[in-house]
Formats: C-alpha cells, structure tokens, sequence
C-alpha cells in the first residue's frame, strides 16, 4: 500500500519514534520536583526551544495542547471581548467555533482582502481574525502577511492556522506579523495527540480553555504528555532543510500533475492557478464520483483521499470547494498529498495507475 | 536497584513495558488517521481505537459508546463539569463539590462560579471522607451535578462513591467523579455506583500521557453535553480532534492489565506499604498518617512529620523521589489545601510526605526508602529549634 493522505496524517519520523520510546519508559511528571520530575521538565523545555526556534517565536509562547484542534480552539476562545472573523475555508476547528462573520474566497480559494477591510472597518470593537495559512484540501496559501498588517490597522488580535503550512512551506511567526498561531505535531511527522498554540507575546493574558494545575504558564492545564513533546521537539529538529524538501516534493507533485493533464483532458485541478503547498494535489474528473475513483484506488494499492480525513466519512460535499464555486465538482474531488517519507518510485506507481484507472472510469461515467 | 528510587506513583507512573510493545506498531508501520475512511491505514487505526475503546469500558462496566477518549483527566473534568453546566444551565444551575478534590475540578467550578452558577464546595472529615448525611442535606432540587472524586490524589482515601451514586440518583442529580486515580486500583463499575459520568486517565495507570476518557451514560437517563472543543466532530461531536491512535491503544492495553492484576497487586502493594509505615513510624516519633487507613488505596501513604521544617525535608532526600502535596502545586511553597482541609496546620501540612508505590516498586527499594526517609527525618531534626524545643518539652512545639 502506498501512502499519498500525508494531508491527514504523517508516518512518524524515525528520530521523533526514538526519542519518544526512549522517554515513554520513564517516569516523570515535570511540575514534580524530584530528580525525575526535573528530568522530564527539561525535555519539555528543549523541544519548546526547537519548535520556538523553527518559527522564530518565543519559547515561552509556546502553549503546548493535545493537538491542532485543541490550539485553534484555545485561540477562539482565549479573548471573550472580541468578535470572531474567519474565513470560509477555515478547518472546522475554526468554523464550527463561534465565528461571527466570514470573510470570503474568490474561486481559487484565497481571501478577499478588500472585503476583509470593508469587514473590518465595520467592527465597532477590534475583532479576533483567523485564517489558514495553507489549505487542508487544497494547499492553497493564504496572503496571510497582508491580511496581518491590515488587520492590525484595526486593532484585530490575528491568529493563523498553520497545521497544514507547517514543515511543508517557511512559517515564520514574527516576519508574517501574526499574534499566534497553531501547529499540529502529526502532519508533519510527529505524534499523533500534541500539537501547540504559540504566541507573539507570551506575556499576554488569555482565557484558558483547560484550567486546573496551572501547567504551560497557567495557559492550558493538565499534565505534559512528555513522550509527545520530546516527539514533536525531534519532528520539527528533524525537518531539515525546507527548501530542498520543497523543491524535492514539488517536484515529485508537479510530476503527477502533469500527467494526469497531459492524459486526462477533463481533468480539473484546484488551487493551481495560486500559491499553493508544493505536496498538495486536489483534483476532479467531471462526472466521476469520488468514492467509486477511491475504492479503484484503494483495490490498486493507493491510499488518497476526499477532502478532510474529519470529514471523509460524510457525504456532503466539501465546504472548502463548495466556498471555492465549485459545488459541481465538489463531489468528484479528491486529495493526494505527499511527505517527507514519499519517494520517486511511489509515485511512478501512482501515476501510471491513477492515469489508466481514471481513463477507465471516465469511460464509464461518460453520459449515454 | 536504580537510584532514585521511585516513590510518586500517584504523580504518574512508567508505562508499562507490556503497555509500550502495544503502542509501537501504531506510532511506525500503522500510523493511519483513524478518522481516514478510504483507506487501510485509516480502518487500521480505527480498529484499534475501537478495540481500545472496549478495554477501557470493559474495567469500568460500561458500555463502549459510552467512553470517550479526551486528552487526559484534565480535559475529561472540565469536559464534564463545565460541558454539563453549559448544556443544562438553564434549567439547573447548583454544582456540589469537595474541597479535597483535584485542581481541574475545582478550577472548572470555580470557572461556573463565575459565569454565575451555584456552587457549593463541601468540607471533609478528619479521615478525608465526604460527610454522606452533608451531603444529603446540601443537593437540593436546583442541584444539577454533584462532583466527587473516587480516590484522592494526596491522600489515597476512597470515597464511597456506590452511596453517593445512590444519594445522586435518588435526587435526580448528575453524579460525576473523578477517577484519575481509582481506576486501576479499586473496582469501578459505572451501574453499581450509579456514576453518570467518570474521567480517566492513562498515565497514572501504567499508560502514556497526553490520553484519558469521559465515561458519559447513555440509559437511563443520557448525559447531554456541550463540547468544549469544536471541529471535525469526533467522538460524537463530544470531543473533535484526531485521536492519537497509539496513546490510545496503549491506555486500552493498561486497562486490560489492570483487570486482570489489580487484585494481585493491591495485595503485594498494600504489605509493601505496611512494611514502609510501620518502618517509618516505629523508628521516629511524631509520625503522623494523613487521611484515614482503612479506605485508602494500598499504593499510597502520606505522613506528616513533627519537629522538622516542611520546606527542608525534601532536601535531605535525593535518592527517593516522593512529593510534598500534588505535582502540579509542588513548585508552589504553599502547604496542601487537602491537608488543610483534613485539619492540619500549616506547619504540619508543609512537614508531609505523599509517598506513592505502584507495579514497579521493589521490597529492596522499600528498604532503602525507609532508611532514606528516616535518615533525612533525624537529620533535619537535628538542625532543627523546634526539635530542640520538643527535647527539652517546651508547651511551644508540644502544647
């Protein structure tokens, strides 16, 4: 079985499963003060120090949660006061919150910066604006920079969701002009269950999702899950040089997406027209189900997806295309996402698969 | 023997070996989303959640709709508490607790104290115990939740949570407890006890971190919440976000072993135990038992020490990793507010030891402990006026 879903989740990097077995065996609770609390406590602290590093933030703004949903749910919440604006192809960590109003998408899925500003200008009080920086489905980034520094005109609190972005393009806290952002530990190699919420600001005084001991500077409470921080800490020490990943991964990407172009003439690719995330493909064939182009896919050995994995075991069509323009071929849509673990023989596979299954199925579902 | 040794099982404990080998197929070659559904690598991991899923309600007696699978203890109280509160608030609005009860429970009450819900936070007796006859008389027909935790964090005492269950059901109150530190360690069973909801936690079991559950009932009457965490809507829309498919098999594997040797190992751990108080006590004087000694669970022993001083004790004992109060207040220099709330004062409750024994504790370890404690004990008196001061019987440190 070959794996192209790296959009859902990620196989674990080999130093991020060492150094997580390695800590699992050992007791250790870091709020204790003994020589095994204090043992775990620093652990905890170098992996904050790395991820902090890999996005030019604080270390001390770095909130660890149990995941992306978590961090996007705690910056929602965090300021009562502010009104909540997001955009319509936000994950449904952010959408399903309290969002108060919606900013939307042009057909390529990126955020209209001029409604964005007549939105904000019509806030009364300043509002708390979240945005992806990339796409789930698509991979489409978002001008995130752009949207920052005209929000911060109005005095909005800007968070980014960067679950997706991370490990696969530049995430830089500080040069995007973000007041937080999220992270998932899982997309990008890590484990499953971590993720964090890091700050600009660590000194800034939020509302607390979970309270009880006071851990993560009385910001999320609850005991650290070590193992897992020490495993996102080596994820992310491990990334290595982004730039040739990119390159590397793009390329493998763009392979694909030139065959199934150059065969399948029907064949609709979202996103392509803009930035997008160099792993992501999310593509269409008109008239073709996605569930039936999935299960030739999963019976050839391939692993892909329709949209979310959150949503994958619903019908409905996707939101994020649907927000796109796309309703008619939303229900035809399907993900293919490469990683760090991806290589070129895989993808040879793939294409030539992908490209005889589709034909076949096209031919089926032509109109009589 | 490793060094140091130990001794504060009830902050958390090692996985288990047994417990770890489950987890790592998932965390390598298995590592699907379990939410994926068109493909192998997600019905892989779902299975295993679902089979997990059946180990953990298995131990408590529930049905496996009824577990849901949170971040940790932490999240499955404030789930509980402040999810429960929001859902039926309207309605009901008066929430009773226990003033021995974990920080989470009292933070998310005190959370609803503030958005303007009643709450009531009950004292215990001497021994730790809720006051049953209280209790009776302070749930009321405004009472929405009643909040009382199986066994103590501190002090190891076990409510009797099957008479409190019973009380609840009687007044139409929801019954939650916390459970972080009685699964594993005594029987729970969600229909005798009549719990409505029960928070858990894997690593204070033999399980990893950064995993717990809600235990809500479905029949008869069914637990509706509001969810805490909004998104994909998993867990029944109880609780979205990815499951963390290996922590979770690991947390269903420590149940399971947990079924089969508690019994066993309440019985090895409780002489262990034994042997370690009556070590302690029978070389010093002034050695006190916090919380009562009958309804405690074999793993834990707290005691108080007289003639030291609390902040001092620690110091003299770096080979055997126990605690002053909790983990998460023990950076704190405030004395424990279970122990305060079991009547001791300040000075005493500063002069305590929680010292907790769990699956991996050696009779050899307990040796070295006795003689570590005890040592650090006479040392610290030496140095200490208020010993001297015992010595010569002044009415000041012995009134």
């Amino acid at each position: 079985m070959i794996y192209l879903d790296y959009n859902a989740t990620a196989p674990l990097r080999e130093p991020a499963f060492a150094a997580m077995a390695e800590v699992m065996r050992a007791p250790g609770n870091p709020s204790s003060v003994h020589r095994q609390g204090r043992q775990a406590r620093r652990r905890v602290e170098e992996a904050r120090e790395i991820i902090a590093a890999a996005i030019n933030a604080p270390a001390a703004g770095v909130i660890f949660t149990s995941g992306g949903t978590e961090a996007n749910n705690l910056a929602l919440t965090a300021f009562p006061g502010r009104r909540i604006l997001a955009s319509a192809v936000e994950h449904p960590s952010i959408l399903k919150g309290k969002v108060d109003a919606i900013v939307p998408v042009d057909r390529f899925g990126v955020i209209d910066l001029a409604a964005l500003d007549e939105m904000l200008s019509a806030e009364k009080q300043p509002a708390l604006l979240a945005l992806m920086l990339a796409n789930n489905e698509t991979g489409v980034i978002q001008p995130v920079a752009e949207a920052a520094a005209l929000a911060h005109r109005y005095g909005a609190w800007v968070h980014a969701d960067a679950i997706q972005a991370f490990g696969k393009i530049s995430v830089d806290l500080a040069a995007l002009g973000l007041d937080s952002l999220s992270l998932s530990a899982h997309k990008i190699g890590g484990p499953q269950g971590m993720g964090a919420l890091v700050l600009a600001d660590s000194e800034v005084d939020l509302q607390p999702l979970l309270v009880g001991g006071g851990q993560e500077r009385r910001n999320r409470a609850g005991t650290e899950n070590v193992a897992g921080i020490v495993g996102f800490g080596a994820a992310v020490a491990d990334l290595g040089d982004l730039a040739v990943e990119v390159a590397r991964v793009a390329a493998l990407r763009d392979r694909f997406e030139r065959a199934a172009l150059d065969s399948l003439p029907g064949i609709t690719i979202f996103g392509r027209k803009v930035s997008r995330l160099p792993n992501t493909s999310c593509l269409a064939l008109p008239g073709v189900p996605a569930q039936t182009m999935l299960m030739a896919l999963d019976l050839a050995g391939f692993a892909v997806s329709a949209g979310s994995a959150c949503s994958s075991g619903k019908v409905s069509p996707s939101p994020v295309l649907v927000a796109m323009g796309e309703e008619r071929l939303a229900t035809s849509a399907i993900r293919v996402s490469l990683g760090w673990a991806s290589r070129e023989e895989e993808l040879d596979s793939f294409i030539g698969q992908f490209v005889s299954i589709s034909e076949r199925l096209v031919r089926e579902h032509q109109p009589a | 023997m490793k060094k140091p040794v130990y001794l504060d099982y009830q902050a958390t404990t090692p996985c288990d070996p047994r417990v770890v080998e489950k987890m790592l197929p998932y965390f390598t070659e298995m590592f699907g989303n379990a939410h994926s559904v068109t493909h192998s690598f997600g019905w892989q991991a779902e299975e295993a959640v679902e089979l997990a899923r059946e180990q953990v309600a298995d131990l408590i007696g529930a049905d496996t709709k009824e577990v849901s699978f949170t971040s940790g203890a932490t999240e499955a109280n404030n789930l509980a508490i402040k999810g429960l509160a929001h859902f039926y608030g309207t309605k009901k609005n008066h929430i009773v607790t226990v003033a021995t009860e974990h920080k989470c429970v009292l933070e998310a009450a005190r959370r609803l104290e503030r958005e303007g819900y009643e709450v009531t936070t009950l004292g215990v007796k001497p021994d730790g115990l809720l006051d049953l006859d209280l209790l009776e008389t302070t749930i009321t027909d405004r009472t929405l939740l009643v909040s009382v935790m199986g066994v103590n964090n501190e002090i190891g005492v076990i409510q009797p949570l099957a008479e409190i269950g019973a009380l609840c059901r009687a007044k139409g109150a929801f019954f939650h407890s916390d459970g972080a530190q009685a699964l594993g360690k005594i029987p729970i069973d969600v229909e005798a006890m009549n719990l409505d909801l029960l928070s858990l936690s894997g690593h204070k079991v033999y399980g990893p971190k950064g995993v717990g559950a809600l235990y809500l009932r479905r029949k008869p009457r069914r637990v509706r919440l509001v969810a805490e965490m909004d998104g994909g809507g998993q867990e029944r829309g109880v609780r979205s976000g990815t499951l963390p498919t290996p922590l979770i098999v690991g947390f269903g594997e420590a149940c399971r072993l947990a079924k089969l040797e508690m019994a066993e190992e309440g019985k090895r751990l409780r002489l262990l135990r034994d042997k370690l108080y009556q070590g302690i006590a029978g070389r010093l004087d002034g050695v006190g038992l916090n919380g009562g000694a009958d309804k405690r669970i074999p793993g834990n022993l707290n005691l108080s020490f007289k003639w030291v001083e609390g902040d001092q004790l620690l110091r003299g004992l770096t080979d055997v990793a126990v605690s002053t109060g909790s983990a998460c207040s023990a950076a704190t220099l405030e004395p424990s507010y279970v122990l305060k709330a079991l009547g001791l004062n300040s000075e005493l409750a500063h002069a305590s030891l929680r010292i907790g024994l769990g699956r991996f504790t050696s009779e050899e370890e307990v040796d070295f402990a006795i003689d570590a404690i005890v040592g650090a004990v006479q040392r610290q008196r030496a140095q200490s006026p208020l010993w001297a001061l015992h010595i010569e019987g002044s009415p000041l440190v012995d009134p």
